[in-house]
């Protein structure tokens, strides 16, 4: 294998503090808001988290909850009538929020890259793989075009994919759909970004392809040193894959801890209720065939028309008139925070009952 | 590839057999040509001379076999009025429509295509919105109207441009042609412009919509997360893409601009086959017809043909059918 070009140090986010104490990535009360015809409505709120190098960061949460407009406002690529409202986004030390639109596009895909959802649309139909990987790199590159190929043809070996000079040469349709996504995450190692936001890649694969690409993508970040942020509504998915966890609800991280944690001692009722939710909690449980799996009760609300205070007052069982009032964020164990006016006591180890369930014998 | 152009081929033989068909019973069932070509005072032993001259006195399906057998030899027959061979007379006239729908057709898309794009890039802005309502009227305004207010303009009041004719031309390849010519293009602009406008209009809109519905795709996203810079994704991710519906479109209407020129060629006195055709068919003069519909059925397939070529080659996922499919 080729060894490949340390990134320019003119890049925008290049290191130039090398003290240790600088994460990869520090996000500080980030928001991002919609103008609609309702007034405006926030779809991230008042996010903070930090991620270090070659760390995986879970982001977890329903449909809606905001996850995929956190990875689109740190990479820049929220669409009118949205726009990044406030906070700050540091890359390495630099400050990104307030970057002119050419630093952006001079960042994305070269130190930020991002992977979408559905594989069968994230390349365009029209144009080969080789063309849509070169221009990648001849985007942030000053290299030939012989060279640029190399350097695609490399990545593509790299995330496993066979016969990969004759790939080259496809069309996306003639790649099934774990290949397509494996093209868009070489696409994304392309140029070694310092950070991935993988926004639920592997949702629309199937399972064993998604375990592969998992484990993949695990593999190549921590070689590379790359930070990975995974976007999911799937906790099981960031279960094997994640050192660290954020739970969104409503544009807000409610919950936040390392894997274990919040995993093992969720100190939010939302997390609870995800994880009690869950196959394997149901079996933890003694689970009988044809018993309903348990949910949380009600739907996640509407952001336009979200409830004062705690936005998951409505749907949770520990829920009283304090809750009316906006959450603290409290420290539920050492590295472990929680928006919650009740948090949940952190001997309750699964799969003990949860706040709302039913008495058990 | 070979079986594609061959079973094509085939199609366009079925094609013109029954258009043929067709014209020659439609013709006959409008009138009788010997009406028009024979003095009315003329004795009846006169007219029939004609009309065995002709061919005329035989019965329909005799004429009709007589035709066929003589246009597989390349002859589609005598202009009955003119005396010279239909197809002959065609092809004179044919360069100056060609010239004129040529022009046109690169006015449309030359113009259409960047209008399209920037309207579609930025619909909400006072330039795009501007276009798209200018592409309204040009489907609205009747041609004929258009060009009678392009005559007044440019001719009666500016005096810029020749009114009608078409002007000097030069001869290559043995055809009269008005832009090899000094100043032919003065008499070629206004009529050009004319016919241009409602495919103007079409491809505006074409390249708008097909814009703003690339726009929404993922792979736009996807394109801008890998930090393009936005020449190269409208230029090639975008353009690419809605190349397909657009050739398709302008080439089928690049058929009708030849194939209907008509209107403008008789305000602007263009002397192209539009003229020929609405002469003919007032003079019954049937061969001419014939032969004109028959080019221009041929014209079609091959345009057709092409226009299905340039799309599998903008297309990966568009095969040509070979064997199997229909």
């Amino acid at each position: 294998m080729k060894p490949i070009a340390p990134p320019a140090p003119t890049s925008p986010a290049a290191p130039t503090t090398t003290g240790g104490a600088e994460p990869l990535l520090r996000v500080e009360h980030l928001s991002t808001r919609f103008r609609t015809r309702g007034g405006e409505v926030a779809a991230v709120d008042d996010l903070s988290f930090e991620l270090a190098t070659g760390e995986v960061l879970g982001l977890v949460g329903e449909s809606g909850c905001g996850k995929s407009m956190t990875g689109y406002s740190l990479i820049d690529l929220v669409d009118p009538p949205g726009y990044i409202a406030a906070g700050s986004v540091r890359l390495r030390g630099h400050e990104l929020r307030g970057l002119p639109a050419k630093d952006w596009q001079a960042l994305r895909g070269d130190r930020i890259a991002m992977i979408f959802q559905d594989p069968m649309l994230t390349l365009n139909p029209v144009l080969r793989i080789d063309t849509q990987m070169v221009e990648t790199v001849l985007a942030h590159r000053r290299v030939g075009r012989a060279e640029a190929l190399a350097r695609a043809l490399d990545t593509l070996e790299r995330v496993g994919i066979p016969a990969a000079a004759e790939r080259l040469r496809s069309y996306p349709h003639q790649l099934s759909g774990g290949m397509r996504q494996r093209v868009a995450i070489a696409i994304a190692l392309l140029n070694q970004p310092d950070l991935i936001i993988a926004d639920e890649p592997t949702t629309a694969l199937d399972v064993t392809i998604q375990a592969q690409i998992l484990y993949e993508m695990q593999t190549l970040c921590r070689e590379a040193g790359t930070g990975l942020i995974w976007i999911t509504h799937d906790l099981s998915v960031v279960a094997g894959l994640a050192d660290r966890l954020c739970v969104m609800y409503a544009g807000r991280i409610v919950e936040q801890g390392s894997t274990a944690q919040v995993l093992e001692r969720p100190a939010h009722p939302y997390t609870r209720g995800l994880l009690d939710a869950t196959p394997a909690a149901a079996l933890a449980r003694g689970h009988r065939r044809g018993e309903a799996l348990r949910q949380i009760p009600g739907s996640a609300p509407p952001l336009a028309a979200l409830p004062a205070g705690c936005a998951f007052r409505p749907r949770c069982a520990r829920a009283d008139e304090h809750c009316m009032q906006t959450p603290p964020r409290v420290e539920a164990a050492p590295g472990q925070t929680v928006l919650c006016w009740h948090p949940l006591p952190p001997g309750a180890a699964l799969p003990g009952p949860a706040a709302h369930a039913e008495a058990r014998p | 590839m070979t079986l594609f152009l061959l079973r094509r081929l085939l199609q366009a033989a079925q094609v013109l057999f029954v258009m043929s068909l067709l014209v020659f019973v439609g013709v006959y069932a409008i009138g009788n040509p010997l009406d028009m070509l024979v003095d009315p005072q003329a004795t009846a032993a006169d007219t029939a001379r004609v009309a065995a001259a002709l061919g005329l006195d035989q019965p329909l399906w005799v004429q009709y076999w007589r035709f066929l057998a003589n246009a597989l030899q390349g002859d589609l027959g005598i202009s009955f009025l003119h005396g010279t061979p239909a197809l002959h007379l065609i092809v004179q006239r044919l360069p100056a429509t060609l010239e004129l729908a040529v022009s046109a057709l690169l006015i449309a898309v030359l113009l259409g295509i960047p209008l399209g794009l920037w309207a579609g890039l930025r619909p909400d802005s006072f330039g795009g919105r501007t276009v798209m309502a200018g592409s309204i009227l040009g489907f609205s305004l009747p041609t004929f109207w258009v060009g009678l207010m392009l005559i007044m303009l440019f001719s009666v009041h500016l005096g810029w441009l020749p009114s009608g004719g078409r002007g000097p031309t030069r001869e290559f390849l043995g055809l009269e042609w008005s832009l090899l010519a000094p100043g032919g293009w003065r008499h070629l602009l206004l009529p050009a412009v004319n016919l241009a406008l409602f495919k103007l209009a079409l491809v505006i809109r074409l390249t708008q919509s097909g814009t703003r519905e690339a726009l929404l795709q993922d792979y736009m996203r996807f394109a801008r997360a890998k930090g393009l810079p936005a020449r190269r994704i409208v230029g090639v991710h975008v353009l690419k893409n809605i190349m397909i519906p657009v050739v398709t479109v302008v080439g089928l209407e690049f058929g009708t601009l030849i194939a209907f020129s008509v209107v403008t060629e008789s305000i602007f006195a263009w002397p192209g086959i539009g003229k020929l055709l609405l002469d003919s068919i007032t003079q019954l003069d049937r061969p001419v017809v014939v032969a004109y519909l028959l080019l221009i059925v041929f014209i079609y397939t091959l345009i057709s043909l092409a226009v299905d070529l340039i799309y599998a080659a903008l297309d990966p996922r568009v095969r040509l059918a070979g064997g199997q499919a229909a």
